[in-house]
């Protein structure tokens, strides 16, 4: 009996601690940014790593899942004559949830984890440590530069994202399925309301947060040697993969619940 | 100037520094030997405040390490460390020039520039090595790098943290010269830690050797040889045998 008491403690306890820990990263996160010296030039390196340099990533990820969404949408609305409903359910389905929890995962696969393993580098091999004796905060120099980025380029992501899944998903039914272009386009953008738009955006700052927050954390708690570089990088995907799908679910009841 | 007083630091059960006791004198070329696993590293990085001691104090000029504003406390340090530690994102030059393109000692960009290519120059590099990147150096070359951008903004106190481990002996050699001129040059305080007898004889001024987490022995390198301490003596001359047990 104790001994279950124990195995079931025992990770629990540990689950909390790593939340503790994490909470306590992003407040100390929260407190660099306010505070010079801003370091511009890793900045805008940051922004071009995560933003520009995902944007292939993540726009071939929104065609082809808008355009397998059409598909799905239209042979499942044709079993109760609702094929027509494809350019609506296409649109809200992107924008809404698609659209931010793919861009939200590929960017915890390409950036937490790229993230993760170069910060958990640079500390086995002291460079985090020659930092500080450069005079030079970690948090300042390789955090917040990044989990800033994060915060400003993943909605722009997710926007873009958004409006390659409608693409994909018109072309293949005004291709494929015999849709009249001009209809299906109407029917998107009259579909469509202000707030589907905000709360894609709201979820990608939210999901572009985690990641970048994620990757600098495992990284910077990362254990020696190369085992160590592999489990930071394989932890913090994880971490921000579940983050991101809890925070989803938490935002999308804010937004939509009635 | 640096002065550590019964200082003590534990990594769970493994207490690393159980009450060492040091005078580093103002200019002088201050050597820890030690074997591996002693805690001389642990030592060097508790001035820095990359490792906090649990017990003790280090005074620097007679004030707590770390006191008062710290990054003016840390632009009087400029260290080596054992693996280079170089930036693998930035060329050359930016990682020479690092502390002089921000903060406090920041300069305009070309004039740091400038600042990194004299100080490559003043460790046997040449100007094409600035815009290359550290993983396209050789380990040597690595090693001089990590010296001049110890050096660049010519801080008073500079730590040395195993200079000559990975290089060939000619290397090894070129880079203990290197480091007494440039200590002798700029007048600064050196703290040195390593177990290469090589190094200790060409960049001591003082020995102090580490063991058991305390000052075993220390004093002018010239006395080192005729210590009459067995521990010492044992590890100057590398034997298997005596008081140090082979295997810790």
């Amino acid at each position: 009996m104790w001994r279950l008491l124990g195995g079931i403690g025992a990770p629990v306890l540990a689950i909390l601690a790593a939340i503790g820990r994490v909470t306590i990263f992003a407040g100390q996160t929260l407190r660099h940014v306010v505070r010079p010296p801003f370091y511009g030039r890793e900045f805008m390196t940051a922004l071009a790593q995560i933003g520009w340099l995902s944007l292939p990533v993540v726009g071939l990820t929104a065609l082809f899942t808008g355009g397998a969404l059409a598909l799905q949408i239209y042979a499942g609305g044709s079993r109760f004559d609702a094929a027509a409903v494809v350019p609506q359910i296409v649109a809200i389905g992107m924008v809404r949830e698609l659209g931010p929890v793919l861009v939200g995962l590929m960017i915890a696969a390409r950036v937490t984890s790229s993230i993760a393993a170069e910060i958990a580098t640079m500390k086995v091999t002291e460079q985090i440590d020659a930092l500080v004796t450069l005079s030079t905060h970690p948090m300042k120099y390789l955090t917040v530069p990044r989990v800033l980025a994060g915060l400003i380029t993943v909605p722009f992501l997710v926007g873009v994202g958004d409006i390659i899944g409608i693409f994909g998903g018109y072309q293949v039914a005004v291709r494929s399925l015999g849709f009249n272009s001009a209809t299906y386009l109407q029917n998107t953008v009259d579909f469509l309301e202000p707030l589907d738009i905000v709360s894609s955006l709201v979820k990608g700052a939210a999901f572009g947060g985690i990641a970048t927050l994620m990757g600098c954390y495992s990284g910077m708690s990362s254990g020696r040697g190369a085992q160590g570089v592999g489990q930071a990088t394989k932890s913090s995907v994880e971490a921000a993969a579940v983050l991101i799908l809890a925070a989803n679910f938490i935002l999308t009841g804010v937004f939509f619940s009635v | 100037m640096i002065r550590y007083i019964d200082v003590h630091k534990s990594f769970g059960s493994n207490h690393v520094l159980r009450g060492m006791t040091l005078d580093v004198p103002r200019g002088e070329s201050m050597v820890i030997i030690g074997g591996s696993g002693t805690g001389k590293s642990v030592a060097l990085k508790s001035v820095l405040g990359l490792v906090t001691p649990d017990a003790g104090q280090i005074l620097v000029d007679g004030r707590p390490a770390g006191a008062g504003d710290r990054d003016a406390f840390l632009a009087r340090f400029g260290m080596l460390f054992q693996g280079g530690a170089l930036f693998d994102s930035l060329p050359v030059w930016q990682n020479v020039a690092f502390r002089l393109m921000r903060g406090a000692l920041k300069r305009p960009r070309s004039e740091a520039r400038d600042i990194a290519i004299e100080k490559l120059r003043r460790v046997g590099l040449t100007p094409d090595v600035a815009d290359r990147l550290p993983a396209e150096l050789s380990g040597g070359m690595q090693k001089r790098v990590g010296l001049a951008r110890a050096i660049a903004a010519e801080p008073e106190i500079i730590f040395f943290d195993e200079p000559t481990t990975g290089l060939d002996p000619i290397m090894a050699g070129v880079i203990n010269d290197l480091i007494r001129e440039i200590v002798v040059e700029m007048g600064a305080t050196a703290m040195t830690i390593t177990h290469d007898m090589s190094s200790v004889r060409a960049i001591a001024d003082r020995v102090a050797m580490l063991h058991g987490g305390k000052i075993r022995w220390a004093g002018p390198v010239a006395d080192m040889d005729h210590s009459g301490d067995p521990y010492l003596d044992q590890f100057i001359h590398g034997r298997a045998e005596g008081p140090i047990e082979a295997v810790r």
